[in-house]
Protein backbone atom coordinates (compact mmCIF):
# COMPACT_ATOMS: atom_id res chain seq x y z
CA UNK A 1 0.00 0.00 0.00
CA UNK A 2 1.44 3.39 -0.91
CA UNK A 3 1.68 6.26 1.50
CA UNK A 4 -1.09 8.34 -0.08
CA UNK A 5 -3.60 5.58 0.58
CA UNK A 6 -2.46 5.38 4.19
CA UNK A 7 -2.79 9.12 4.69
CA UNK A 8 -6.25 8.98 3.18
CA UNK A 9 -7.43 7.39 6.47
CA UNK A 10 -6.68 10.60 8.37
CA UNK A 11 -8.72 13.70 8.96
CA UNK A 12 -6.87 16.86 8.03
CA UNK A 13 -7.80 20.50 8.43
CA UNK A 14 -5.01 22.20 6.52
CA UNK A 15 -3.95 25.76 7.17
CA UNK A 16 -3.37 28.14 4.26
CA UNK A 17 0.21 28.70 5.46
CA UNK A 18 2.86 26.05 6.10
CA UNK A 19 3.92 25.36 9.69
CA UNK A 20 7.11 23.76 8.32
CA UNK A 21 9.55 26.27 6.91
CA UNK A 22 12.97 25.05 5.82
CA UNK A 23 15.71 27.52 5.04
CA UNK A 24 15.79 26.97 1.28
CA UNK A 25 19.36 28.14 0.91
CA UNK A 26 20.52 25.62 3.50
CA UNK A 27 18.54 22.89 1.72
CA UNK A 28 20.61 23.47 -1.42
CA UNK A 29 23.76 22.84 0.58
CA UNK A 30 22.39 19.80 2.39
CA UNK A 31 24.07 16.49 1.62
CA UNK A 32 21.74 13.96 3.16
CA UNK A 33 18.23 15.40 2.70
CA UNK A 34 17.15 13.11 5.52
CA UNK A 35 13.70 14.66 5.56
CA UNK A 36 12.90 13.26 2.10
CA UNK A 37 12.85 9.68 3.35
CA UNK A 38 12.46 9.58 7.15
CA UNK A 39 9.17 11.50 7.14
CA UNK A 40 6.36 9.03 7.87
CA UNK A 41 3.99 11.05 5.68
CA UNK A 42 6.37 11.72 2.79
CA UNK A 43 5.94 15.45 3.29
CA UNK A 44 9.28 16.43 1.74
CA UNK A 45 10.33 15.99 -1.87
CA UNK A 46 13.43 17.33 -3.56
CA UNK A 47 12.84 19.00 -6.91
CA UNK A 48 16.09 18.51 -8.80
CA UNK A 49 15.15 20.89 -11.60
CA UNK A 50 14.27 23.82 -9.36
CA UNK A 51 16.85 22.81 -6.73
CA UNK A 52 14.15 23.27 -4.17
CA UNK A 53 12.55 21.36 -1.33
CA UNK A 54 8.84 20.82 -1.84
CA UNK A 55 6.94 20.74 1.46
CA UNK A 56 3.56 19.02 1.35
CA UNK A 57 2.77 20.33 4.83
CA UNK A 58 -0.93 19.43 4.50
CA UNK A 59 0.05 15.76 4.96
CA UNK A 60 2.10 16.34 8.12
CA UNK A 61 1.46 13.99 11.07
CA UNK A 62 3.15 16.48 13.44
CA UNK A 63 5.57 13.88 14.80
CA UNK A 64 8.63 16.15 14.76
CA UNK A 65 11.06 13.65 13.22
CA UNK A 66 12.16 16.07 10.46
CA UNK A 67 13.06 18.73 12.98
CA UNK A 68 15.47 16.38 14.74
CA UNK A 69 16.77 14.66 11.61
CA UNK A 70 17.50 17.91 9.75
CA UNK A 71 21.23 17.75 9.13
CA UNK A 72 21.66 21.51 9.02
CA UNK A 73 19.19 22.28 11.79
CA UNK A 74 17.61 24.76 9.44
CA UNK A 75 13.96 23.79 9.66
CA UNK A 76 11.60 26.17 11.38
CA UNK A 77 9.14 23.65 12.83
CA UNK A 78 6.01 24.80 14.63
CA UNK A 79 2.77 23.15 15.57
CA UNK A 80 -0.08 24.10 13.25
CA UNK A 81 -2.67 26.55 14.62
CA UNK A 82 -5.10 25.20 17.20
CA UNK A 83 -7.87 24.33 14.78
CA UNK A 84 -5.56 23.06 12.03
CA UNK A 85 -3.53 20.02 11.13
CA UNK A 86 -4.15 16.33 11.62
CA UNK A 87 -6.79 14.74 13.86
CA UNK A 88 -6.28 11.16 14.98
CA UNK A 89 -9.41 9.18 15.76
CA UNK A 90 -7.58 6.03 16.83
CA UNK A 91 -4.22 7.27 18.10
CA UNK B 1 -0.35 42.81 33.85
CA UNK B 2 0.25 39.90 36.19
CA UNK B 3 -3.03 40.55 37.95
CA UNK B 4 -5.13 40.39 34.81
CA UNK B 5 -8.27 38.26 34.73
CA UNK B 6 -6.58 35.40 32.98
CA UNK B 7 -4.79 34.32 36.16
CA UNK B 8 -5.29 30.88 37.64
CA UNK B 9 -3.43 28.67 40.11
CA UNK B 10 -1.90 26.21 37.65
CA UNK B 11 -1.71 25.96 33.86
CA UNK B 12 -1.03 22.53 32.40
CA UNK B 13 0.01 22.46 28.74
CA UNK B 14 -1.05 19.32 26.87
CA UNK B 15 -3.95 16.93 27.48
CA UNK B 16 -2.17 13.61 27.22
CA UNK B 17 -1.89 11.05 30.02
CA UNK B 18 0.64 13.20 31.93
CA UNK B 19 -1.21 16.49 31.59
CA UNK B 20 -4.64 15.10 32.41
CA UNK B 21 -3.28 13.20 35.44
CA UNK B 22 -1.56 16.33 36.70
CA UNK B 23 -4.59 18.59 36.20
CA UNK B 24 -7.06 16.18 37.83
CA UNK B 25 -4.76 15.72 40.85
CA UNK B 26 -4.69 19.49 41.37
CA UNK B 27 -8.42 20.00 40.81
CA UNK B 28 -9.32 17.24 43.27
CA UNK B 29 -7.52 19.27 45.95
CA UNK B 30 -9.76 22.23 45.19
CA UNK B 31 -7.22 24.34 43.31
CA UNK B 32 -7.93 26.15 40.05
CA UNK B 33 -6.30 24.56 37.03
CA UNK B 34 -6.49 25.27 33.30
CA UNK B 35 -5.52 22.48 30.90
CA UNK B 36 -4.62 23.75 27.43
CA UNK B 37 -4.76 21.33 24.49
CA UNK B 38 -3.79 22.15 20.91
CA UNK B 39 -5.94 19.46 19.27
CA UNK B 40 -9.64 19.53 18.36
CA UNK B 41 -10.26 17.50 21.52
CA UNK B 42 -8.12 15.79 24.15
CA UNK B 43 -6.61 12.76 22.45
CA UNK B 44 -6.87 14.04 18.90
CA UNK B 45 -3.11 14.61 18.59
CA UNK B 46 -2.09 11.73 20.86
CA UNK B 47 -0.58 8.50 19.59
CA UNK B 48 0.80 5.46 21.41
CA UNK B 49 1.24 1.75 20.89
CA UNK B 50 -1.75 0.43 22.56
CA UNK B 51 -1.90 -0.56 26.24
CA UNK B 52 -2.50 1.20 29.52
CA UNK B 53 -1.47 -0.44 32.77
CA UNK B 54 -4.11 -1.11 35.38
CA UNK B 55 -2.33 -0.37 38.66
CA UNK B 56 -0.88 3.06 37.78
CA UNK B 57 -4.00 4.07 35.84
CA UNK B 58 -6.12 3.24 38.90
CA UNK B 59 -4.03 5.66 40.97
CA UNK B 60 -5.49 8.44 38.85
CA UNK B 61 -8.81 6.93 37.72
CA UNK B 62 -9.91 4.36 40.35
CA UNK B 63 -13.07 3.66 38.33
CA UNK B 64 -11.53 3.25 34.88
CA UNK B 65 -11.99 -0.51 34.50
CA UNK B 66 -15.77 -0.20 34.63
CA UNK B 67 -16.22 3.36 33.34
CA UNK B 68 -13.60 4.04 30.67
CA UNK B 69 -13.77 2.97 27.02
CA UNK B 70 -11.23 0.13 27.17
CA UNK B 71 -10.85 -2.38 24.35
CA UNK B 72 -9.50 -5.72 25.59
CA UNK B 73 -7.98 -7.00 28.83
CA UNK B 74 -4.56 -8.38 27.94
CA UNK B 75 -4.04 -11.96 29.00
CA UNK B 76 -0.96 -12.88 26.96
CA UNK B 77 2.36 -11.40 25.93
CA UNK B 78 3.88 -12.89 22.80
CA UNK B 79 7.58 -12.24 22.34
CA UNK B 80 8.20 -12.83 18.65
CA UNK B 81 11.73 -13.15 17.34
CA UNK B 82 11.60 -12.79 13.59
CA UNK B 83 14.28 -13.92 11.17
CA UNK B 84 14.08 -13.01 7.51
CA UNK B 85 11.55 -15.77 6.83
CA UNK B 86 11.17 -17.71 10.07
CA UNK B 87 10.31 -16.87 13.67
CA UNK B 88 10.42 -18.13 17.24
CA UNK B 89 7.71 -17.04 19.65
CA UNK B 90 7.67 -17.21 23.41
CA UNK B 91 4.23 -16.63 24.82
CA UNK B 92 3.42 -15.91 28.42
CA UNK B 93 -0.25 -16.30 29.19
CA UNK B 94 -2.14 -15.77 32.41
CA UNK B 95 -5.65 -14.50 32.80
CA UNK B 96 -5.52 -11.27 34.74
CA UNK B 97 -6.12 -7.57 34.34
CA UNK B 98 -2.61 -6.12 34.32
CA UNK B 99 -3.23 -4.01 31.25
CA UNK B 100 -5.88 -3.07 28.71
CA UNK B 101 -5.62 -2.12 25.07
CA UNK B 102 -7.24 1.25 24.47
CA UNK B 103 -7.87 3.61 21.57
CA UNK B 104 -6.27 6.90 22.54
CA UNK B 105 -8.88 9.01 20.78
CA UNK B 106 -11.59 7.46 22.94
CA UNK B 107 -9.72 6.95 26.22
CA UNK B 108 -8.13 10.40 26.45
CA UNK B 109 -11.45 12.01 25.67
CA UNK B 110 -13.02 10.08 28.53
CA UNK B 111 -10.11 10.96 30.85
CA UNK B 112 -10.43 14.64 29.92
CA UNK B 113 -14.16 14.50 30.72
CA UNK B 114 -13.28 13.02 34.14
CA UNK B 115 -10.90 15.94 34.64
CA UNK B 116 -13.65 18.36 33.66
CA UNK B 117 -16.00 16.71 36.17
CA UNK B 118 -13.32 17.16 38.84
CA UNK B 119 -13.23 20.89 38.11
CA UNK B 120 -10.46 21.25 35.54
CA UNK B 121 -11.04 23.99 32.96
CA UNK B 122 -10.10 22.58 29.57
CA UNK B 123 -9.21 24.95 26.74
CA UNK B 124 -9.05 23.05 23.45
CA UNK B 125 -7.86 24.00 19.95
CA UNK B 126 -5.29 26.33 21.47
CA UNK B 127 -1.55 26.19 20.90
CA UNK B 128 0.78 27.57 23.54
CA UNK B 129 3.53 29.34 21.60
CA UNK B 130 5.65 30.79 24.36
CA UNK B 131 6.18 30.93 28.08
CA UNK B 132 5.79 34.27 29.82
CA UNK B 133 8.58 34.98 32.26
CA UNK B 134 9.04 37.50 35.00
CA UNK B 135 12.80 37.54 35.44
CA UNK B 136 13.75 33.89 35.79
CA UNK B 137 10.30 32.77 36.87
CA UNK B 138 7.70 31.34 34.52
CA UNK B 139 4.44 33.16 35.20
CA UNK B 140 2.22 32.22 32.29
CA UNK B 141 1.82 31.18 28.68
CA UNK B 142 1.23 32.97 25.39
CA UNK B 143 -1.28 31.33 23.07
CA UNK B 144 -2.35 32.50 19.62
CA UNK B 145 -5.27 34.40 21.08
CA UNK B 146 -4.72 35.17 24.72
CA UNK B 147 -2.14 35.22 27.44
CA UNK B 148 -2.85 33.13 30.50
CA UNK B 149 -1.16 33.60 33.85
CA UNK B 150 -0.61 31.15 36.71
CA UNK B 151 1.51 30.58 39.77
CA UNK B 152 2.78 27.35 38.23
CA UNK B 153 3.00 26.14 34.64
CA UNK B 154 3.32 22.39 34.04
CA UNK B 155 4.71 21.33 30.66
CA UNK B 156 3.03 18.15 29.45
CA UNK B 157 3.44 19.04 25.80
CA UNK B 158 4.97 15.77 24.70
CA UNK B 159 8.19 14.52 23.21
CA UNK B 160 8.81 17.58 21.04
CA UNK B 161 8.23 19.98 23.95
CA UNK B 162 9.25 23.21 22.29
CA UNK B 163 8.36 24.85 25.61
CA UNK B 164 10.79 22.76 27.66
CA UNK B 165 13.42 23.89 25.19
CA UNK B 166 12.40 27.50 25.80
CA UNK B 167 12.92 27.10 29.52
CA UNK B 168 16.50 26.12 28.78
CA UNK B 169 15.99 22.91 30.75
CA UNK B 170 16.00 20.78 27.63
CA UNK B 171 18.58 20.83 24.87
CA UNK B 172 18.12 19.79 21.25
CA UNK B 173 17.34 16.11 20.90
CA UNK B 174 19.80 13.87 19.10
CA UNK B 175 18.63 11.37 16.46
CA UNK B 176 19.89 8.60 18.76
CA UNK B 177 17.55 9.67 21.55
CA UNK B 178 14.21 9.23 19.80
CA UNK B 179 12.52 6.43 17.93
CA UNK B 180 10.13 7.16 15.12
CA UNK B 181 7.14 4.92 15.40
CA UNK B 182 4.59 4.23 12.69
CA UNK B 183 1.53 2.08 13.15
CA UNK B 184 -1.68 0.98 11.53
CA UNK B 185 -5.01 0.12 13.06
CA UNK B 186 -6.57 -2.61 10.96
CA UNK B 187 -10.26 -3.36 11.18
CA UNK B 188 -10.99 -7.04 11.66
CA UNK B 189 -14.03 -8.96 12.74
CA UNK B 190 -14.23 -9.59 16.48
CA UNK B 191 -14.63 -13.35 15.98
CA UNK B 192 -11.66 -13.48 13.62
CA UNK B 193 -9.49 -11.74 16.22
CA UNK B 194 -10.69 -14.13 18.92
CA UNK B 195 -9.93 -17.11 16.70
CA UNK B 196 -6.53 -15.98 15.41
CA UNK B 197 -5.23 -14.88 18.80
CA UNK B 198 -6.87 -17.69 20.74
CA UNK B 199 -8.83 -15.45 23.09
CA UNK B 200 -12.42 -14.90 24.16
CA UNK B 201 -14.40 -11.67 23.75
CA UNK B 202 -12.74 -8.81 25.63
CA UNK B 203 -9.50 -10.76 26.12
CA UNK B 204 -6.46 -9.45 24.31
CA UNK B 205 -2.88 -10.21 23.36
CA UNK B 206 0.20 -8.01 23.23
CA UNK B 207 2.81 -8.86 20.62
CA UNK B 208 6.36 -7.65 21.14
CA UNK B 209 8.34 -8.09 17.97
CA UNK B 210 12.10 -8.30 17.49
CA UNK B 211 13.96 -8.59 14.19
CA UNK B 212 12.27 -9.11 10.84
CA UNK B 213 12.69 -5.91 8.83
CA UNK B 214 14.45 -4.45 11.86
CA UNK B 215 17.27 -7.01 11.93
CA UNK B 216 20.48 -5.16 12.74
CA UNK B 217 18.84 -1.84 13.49
CA UNK B 218 17.67 -0.52 16.83
CA UNK B 219 13.97 -1.03 16.46
CA UNK B 220 11.10 -3.05 17.88
CA UNK B 221 7.67 -3.94 16.63
CA UNK B 222 4.41 -4.17 18.50
CA UNK B 223 0.97 -5.62 18.07
CA UNK B 224 -2.18 -5.05 20.12
CA UNK B 225 -5.66 -6.48 19.82
CA UNK B 226 -8.55 -4.06 20.15
CA UNK B 227 -12.26 -4.93 20.20
CA UNK B 228 -12.66 -5.08 16.45
CA UNK B 229 -9.25 -4.06 15.19
CA UNK B 230 -5.61 -5.02 15.45
CA UNK B 231 -2.82 -2.49 15.88
CA UNK B 232 0.53 -3.25 14.29
CA UNK B 233 3.50 -0.95 14.29
CA UNK B 234 7.18 -0.50 14.80
CA UNK B 235 9.55 2.04 16.24
CA UNK B 236 13.09 2.56 14.98
CA UNK B 237 15.65 4.99 16.35
CA UNK B 238 15.72 8.01 14.10
CA UNK B 239 19.47 7.58 13.88
CA UNK B 240 19.11 4.20 12.18
CA UNK B 241 16.53 5.53 9.72
CA UNK B 242 18.85 8.39 8.81
CA UNK B 243 21.95 6.17 8.51
CA UNK B 244 20.23 3.59 6.34
CA UNK B 245 17.94 5.84 4.28
CA UNK B 246 14.92 3.84 5.39
CA UNK B 247 11.37 5.01 4.92
CA UNK B 248 9.49 4.03 8.09
CA UNK B 249 6.26 3.04 6.32
CA UNK B 250 8.21 0.72 4.01
CA UNK B 251 9.65 -1.09 7.04
CA UNK B 252 6.11 -1.41 8.38
CA UNK B 253 4.93 -2.90 5.07
CA UNK B 254 7.76 -5.43 5.28
CA UNK B 255 6.75 -6.32 8.83
CA UNK B 256 3.12 -6.74 7.79
CA UNK B 257 4.22 -9.05 4.97
CA UNK B 258 6.45 -11.22 7.16
CA UNK B 259 5.25 -14.85 6.91
CA UNK B 260 4.69 -15.01 10.68
CA UNK B 261 2.76 -11.73 10.88
CA UNK B 262 0.74 -11.65 7.64
CA UNK B 263 -1.72 -14.44 8.59
CA UNK B 264 -2.61 -12.61 11.81
CA UNK B 265 -3.70 -9.43 10.02
CA UNK B 266 -4.90 -10.92 6.73
CA UNK B 267 -8.06 -9.28 5.43
CA UNK B 268 -7.72 -6.33 7.81
CA UNK B 269 -8.78 -3.00 6.34
CA UNK B 270 -6.87 0.11 7.30
CA UNK B 271 -8.77 2.26 9.78
CA UNK B 272 -5.95 4.65 10.51
CA UNK B 273 -2.25 5.10 9.87
CA UNK B 274 -0.28 7.33 12.19
CA UNK B 275 3.15 8.17 13.51
CA UNK B 276 4.77 9.47 16.65
CA UNK B 277 8.19 10.06 18.18
CA UNK B 278 9.13 8.14 21.32
CA UNK B 279 11.77 9.47 23.71
CA UNK B 280 14.40 6.72 23.88
CA UNK B 281 17.37 8.47 25.39
CA UNK B 282 16.83 6.85 28.77
CA UNK B 283 18.04 7.98 32.17
CA UNK B 284 21.04 9.93 30.94
CA UNK B 285 18.88 12.18 28.75
CA UNK B 286 16.32 13.17 31.38
CA UNK B 287 16.58 16.95 31.73
CA UNK B 288 16.16 18.93 34.96
CA UNK B 289 12.43 18.71 35.49
CA UNK B 290 11.74 21.95 37.35
CA UNK B 291 12.66 25.59 37.54
CA UNK B 292 11.09 28.69 39.08
CA UNK B 293 7.36 28.41 38.43
CA UNK B 294 7.58 25.45 36.05
CA UNK B 295 7.64 21.63 36.07
CA UNK B 296 8.02 19.12 33.22
CA UNK B 297 6.13 15.80 33.09
CA UNK B 298 5.73 12.74 30.83
CA UNK B 299 7.32 12.52 27.38
CA UNK B 300 8.34 16.19 27.60
CA UNK B 301 10.68 15.04 30.39
CA UNK B 302 11.80 12.03 28.28
CA UNK B 303 10.25 9.64 30.81
CA UNK B 304 9.96 6.36 28.91
CA UNK B 305 11.09 2.84 29.81
CA UNK B 306 11.57 1.49 26.32
CA UNK B 307 12.62 -2.08 27.13
CA UNK B 308 9.31 -2.68 28.88
CA UNK B 309 7.17 -0.74 26.38
CA UNK B 310 6.18 1.57 29.25
CA UNK B 311 5.43 5.24 28.76
CA UNK B 312 1.86 6.14 29.65
CA UNK B 313 2.30 4.86 33.21
CA UNK B 314 5.43 6.96 33.71
CA UNK B 315 3.53 9.89 32.22
CA UNK B 316 0.54 9.45 34.52
CA UNK B 317 2.58 9.02 37.69
CA UNK B 318 4.93 11.90 36.88
CA UNK B 319 1.84 14.04 36.25
CA UNK B 320 0.32 13.00 39.54
CA UNK B 321 3.52 13.70 41.50
CA UNK B 322 3.91 17.12 39.85
CA UNK B 323 0.26 17.80 40.69
CA UNK B 324 0.84 16.94 44.34
CA UNK B 325 3.87 19.22 44.49
CA UNK B 326 1.86 22.01 42.82
CA UNK B 327 -0.80 21.73 45.55
CA UNK B 328 1.87 21.89 48.29
CA UNK B 329 3.47 24.89 46.59
CA UNK B 330 0.12 26.69 46.34
CA UNK B 331 -0.54 26.05 50.03
CA UNK B 332 2.93 27.33 50.93
CA UNK B 333 2.74 30.13 48.32
CA UNK B 334 6.23 29.21 47.26
CA UNK B 335 6.85 28.57 43.57
CA UNK B 336 10.62 28.61 43.59
CA UNK B 337 12.78 26.06 41.87
CA UNK B 338 13.85 24.84 45.30
CA UNK B 339 10.30 24.19 46.46
CA UNK B 340 9.23 22.61 43.16
CA UNK B 341 12.23 20.27 43.30
CA UNK B 342 10.08 18.26 45.72
CA UNK B 343 8.54 16.89 42.54
CA UNK B 344 11.92 15.71 41.29
CA UNK B 345 12.62 14.15 44.67
CA UNK B 346 9.27 12.34 44.67
CA UNK B 347 9.95 11.10 41.16
CA UNK B 348 13.38 9.81 42.22
CA UNK B 349 11.79 7.88 45.07
CA UNK B 350 9.20 6.36 42.73
CA UNK B 351 9.53 3.54 40.20
CA UNK B 352 9.74 6.15 37.43
CA UNK B 353 13.31 7.30 37.93
CA UNK B 354 14.34 4.08 39.70
CA UNK B 355 13.42 2.02 36.63
CA UNK B 356 15.03 4.45 34.26
CA UNK B 357 18.18 4.36 36.38
CA UNK B 358 18.13 0.55 36.30
CA UNK B 359 18.42 0.68 32.51
CA UNK B 360 20.77 3.65 32.37
CA UNK B 361 23.36 1.77 30.29
CA UNK B 362 20.90 -0.05 28.06
CA UNK B 363 20.83 2.38 25.16
CA UNK B 364 24.61 2.86 25.07
CA UNK B 365 25.10 -0.89 24.97
CA UNK B 366 22.37 -1.34 22.37
CA UNK B 367 23.90 1.28 20.08
CA UNK B 368 27.31 -0.32 20.57
CA UNK B 369 26.25 -3.93 20.03
CA UNK B 370 23.13 -3.65 17.88
CA UNK B 371 24.55 -5.72 15.03
CA UNK B 372 25.16 -8.55 17.50
CA UNK B 373 22.06 -8.43 19.68
CA UNK B 374 19.53 -7.28 17.11
CA UNK B 375 20.77 -9.25 14.15
CA UNK B 376 23.19 -12.10 14.77
CA UNK B 377 21.72 -13.58 17.95
CA UNK B 378 18.12 -13.17 16.81
CA UNK B 379 18.94 -15.14 13.69
CA UNK B 380 20.88 -17.61 15.79
CA UNK B 381 17.87 -18.31 18.03
CA UNK B 382 15.85 -19.10 14.93
CA UNK B 383 18.60 -21.24 13.43
CA UNK B 384 18.81 -23.23 16.67
CA UNK B 385 15.13 -24.11 16.44
CA UNK B 386 15.47 -24.79 12.74
CA UNK B 387 18.25 -27.27 13.55
CA UNK B 388 16.24 -28.76 16.44
CA UNK B 389 13.12 -29.33 14.38
CA UNK B 390 14.73 -30.48 11.14
CA UNK B 391 14.43 -34.18 10.32
CA UNK B 392 16.98 -35.06 7.65
CA UNK B 393 18.59 -38.34 8.76
CA UNK B 394 21.73 -36.51 9.87
CA UNK B 395 22.65 -37.70 13.39
CA UNK B 396 21.56 -35.15 15.98
CA UNK B 397 24.98 -34.98 17.62
CA UNK B 398 26.49 -33.83 14.34
CA UNK B 399 23.87 -31.10 14.07
CA UNK B 400 24.55 -29.93 17.62
CA UNK B 401 28.29 -29.71 17.08
CA UNK B 402 27.83 -27.95 13.77
CA UNK B 403 25.65 -25.37 15.51
CA UNK B 404 28.08 -24.90 18.42
CA UNK B 405 31.04 -24.63 16.04
CA UNK B 406 29.23 -21.98 14.01
CA UNK B 407 29.03 -19.69 17.03
CA UNK B 408 32.82 -19.60 17.09
CA UNK B 409 33.35 -19.38 13.35
CA UNK B 410 30.56 -17.02 12.21
CA UNK B 411 32.27 -14.02 13.71
CA UNK B 412 35.59 -13.15 15.28
CA UNK B 413 36.19 -14.61 18.74
CA UNK B 414 36.90 -11.13 20.10
CA UNK B 415 33.34 -10.12 19.11
CA UNK B 416 32.03 -12.95 21.29
CA UNK B 417 33.97 -11.59 24.24
CA UNK B 418 32.65 -8.09 23.56
CA UNK B 419 29.09 -9.46 23.53
CA UNK B 420 29.69 -11.29 26.79
CA UNK B 421 31.20 -8.17 28.36
CA UNK B 422 28.21 -6.11 27.21
CA UNK B 423 25.81 -8.60 28.81
CA UNK B 424 27.78 -8.57 32.07
CA UNK B 425 27.78 -4.75 32.11
CA UNK B 426 24.09 -4.66 31.39
CA UNK B 427 23.17 -7.21 34.05
CA UNK B 428 25.46 -5.52 36.54
CA UNK B 429 23.69 -2.23 35.91
CA UNK B 430 20.24 -3.79 36.15
CA UNK B 431 20.75 -5.91 39.26
CA UNK B 432 23.13 -3.84 41.38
Amino acid sequence: MNIDKKLYTLKYTPDSKSHLNPDKEQCKLCNSRNCTYICPAGVYEWNEEKQELIVNYENCLECGACRIACERKSLDWQYPKGTKGVTFKQG
Amino acid sequence: MLNSDNKTDVIVVGAGPAGISCAITIARKGKRVVLIERGMFAGSKNVFGGAIYTQPTKEIFPNFETEAPVERRNIAHNFMILGKEDSTTISYRKSGNGSYSVIRGKFDRWAAQEAKNAGVTIVEQTVVRELIKNGTTVVGVKTELEDYYADIVVLADGVNSLLAKQTGLRKDIDTKDVALSVKEVLKLDKDIINHRFNVKDDEGVIGQIFGGPMLGILGLGFMYTNKDSVTIGLGVTLNDLVENNYRPFELLEQLKNHPSIAPLIEGGTLKEYNAHLIPEGGYKKIPKLCDNGVMIVGDAGMLVNNLHWEGTNLAMISGKLAGETAVEALNAENFSKKFLSRYEKALKNSFVIKDMHTYKDLMDICHERQKAFLDYYLKKINSFFEMFTTVNSVPKRENYWKFIKSIFTDRKICELFKDLWAIIRLLWGILL
